[in-house]
């Protein structure tokens, strides 16, 4: 409970994560706007995909790209973890509460094939699309994937919203743990009563008059350097060979998914 | 005839209405001038700064900039394009997720392309010392080089004035000395808020005081 946990260079906040410098790799080496998009096509054909073989195949892609980002295994298999946890609650759930062929029965419940089937189902989609998304973006510094999304289209707006809450979140994050820390040392301590809850209020509060009051600075600050309005992007991405290919071995994969699944 | 650069005509000023901040203030600013401003917390040094580039009007008063009497918003912008005000805080200053973005954000906004931007920044960081700060993430810096790439960013714009808010608060020893040689050195007029006796040595040429709104007998050094 150090006074030190917030100190904002130490990078070591655990809130930044997503700041911690990602190992090199092929992914890495990839155009950011090629793996936003790609991400995004087999994450959406993904969610049609109701039969196994191409199911398995895009599980299959998703752990040949976890094993090109260099990603220790171990902590994305830890990550999974919750999120199959819950797949499998739903999925035996599902089992139960589907009417439909018996396969077994488990004291007074029927596990039915089609509840089954379909608790498989989701959970591969879920593995393939999580992996995915892992390798793709979780390899990419959350700046860049600001520019990747502002070069595919999206509304400039919405890329600066993205942009300053990277830049800021962790500014609140400093102050929330300031005042935690001021009321920690005039002896607050966390109970289920009102003026908890009171307090709780006030905290959340502040934080949002001053998260205001820095936001209106912020601006004034962005005046004076002459802001009216217009953005500019700094990054100029340069589309390489590699970016084809992996675009054409995305498009591939999907494809096949498709055609598997059709057929 | 030599104009003062900047010239505040009683000026005054007030959040709330009972208890004014400035109260018919009045203050040039000389072309080479290194003005220190100091006065106790509260007293309306930040204001007097704010004032300067219009992002507060005043309630009473002239705020001349280049000789021109400055009043809407647009007379401001011109005036923020050739004067640059450095934050108390850094964190209100840099907003860009890196270093390099960040400094070139204001050579962008007065027009120039993205390689002009970006020699204009890589040049400014040199000159501070921050050599290989470009791509550095502006949270992660330590409170020393955040002060300094918060100058970096206003002095790309290669401004005529600079008006300083508190720029040593806060610094450790080293940090505080590095400041004050690289403040020493610019060729720029300042105007220099601060408390620190050691910087307003090195740094300032004349010192006034801003006591109940109103400034208070200047000190000229040698």
């Amino acid at each position: 409970m150090g006074l030190g946990r917030h100190t904002t260079q130490s990078g070591q906040a655990g809130l930044m994560d997503i700041f911690t410098p990602q190992p090199a790799s092929y992914l890495r080496e990839l155009d950011p706007r090629v793996r936003v998009a790609c991400t995004f096509a087999f994450a959406l054909a993904v969610t049609f995909l109701s039969h196994l073989p191409s199911l398995i195949i895009a599980l299959a892609t998703g752990a040949l790209l976890t094993h090109l980002s260099r990603k220790p295994w171990k902590r994305i298999l830890k990550r999974t973890a919750v999120l199959n946890l819950f797949l499998l609650l739903l999925g035996l759930s599902l089992a139960v509460s589907i009417p439909g062929e018996i396969l077994y029965l488990v004291g007074p419940f029927m596990l039915s094939r089609e509840g089954l089937t379909l608790g498989l189902v989701i959970l591969l989609r879920a593995n393939a699309i999580l992996l995915t998304v892992t390798a793709l973006l979780g390899s990419m510094e959350p700046p860049n994937l600001g520019f990747a999304l502002y070069r595919l289209g999206v509304p400039a707006s919405f890329t600066h919203i993205l942009l300053f809450m990277i830049r800021y979140i962790e500014v609140i994050h400093v102050e929330y743990h300031r005042l935690r820390d001021a009321m920690q040392t005039r002896a607050f301590e966390p109970a289920t009563n009102l003026h908890t809850f009171r307090s709780f209020g006030y905290l959340i509060g502040l934080l949002l008059v001053r998260s205001l009051d820095r936001s209106n600075r912020v601006l004034a600050a962005m005046k004076c350097r002459g802001f009216y309005g217009r953005y500019h992007v700094m990054q100029t991405l340069t589309w390489e060979r590699r970016d084809t290919s992996f675009t054409v071995a995305a498009i591939l994969v999907v494809l096949v998914m498709i055609v598997l699944e059709i057929m | 005839m030599n104009d003062p650069l900047i010239q505040l005509k009683n000026l005054s000023f007030a959040y709330d209405a009972e208890r004014p901040v400035l109260d018919g203030l009045s203050l040039d600013l000389q072309r080479g001038q290194r003005l220190g401003l100091i006065g106790g917390n509260g007293s309306g040094k930040t204001t007097l700064l704010h004032l300067i580039v219009g992002l507060i009007k005043p309630r009473s008063g002239r705020v001349v900039v280049f000789g021109q009497t400055r009043s809407g918003e647009r007379d401001f912008k011109e005036v923020r394009r050739r004067v640059g005000l450095v934050f108390q805080d850094a964190d209100d200053q840099l907003f860009c997720p890196t270093v390099l973005e960040d400094v070139a954000f204001g050579p962008r906004n007065l027009g120039c392309s993205i390689e002009e931007a970006r020699e204009s920044a890589v040049t400014t960081l040199r000159n501070l010392g921050l050599e290989g700060f470009e791509n550095r993430v502006t949270y992660r810096l330590s409170g020393g080089e955040k002060r300094l790439v918060a100058l970096a960013t206003v002095l790309a714009m290669k401004p005529d004035v600079l008006l300083l808010d508190e720029p040593g608060g806060n610094l450790d020893e080293t940090s505080r000395a590095r400041l004050t040689e690289i403040l020493a050195s610019l060729p720029q007029t300042i105007l220099l808020v601060t408390h620190e006796p050691e910087l307003l040595n090195r740094v300032a040429t004349d010192v006034v005081r801003l006591e109940n709104g109103a400034v208070k007998g200047t000190t000229s050094r040698p």
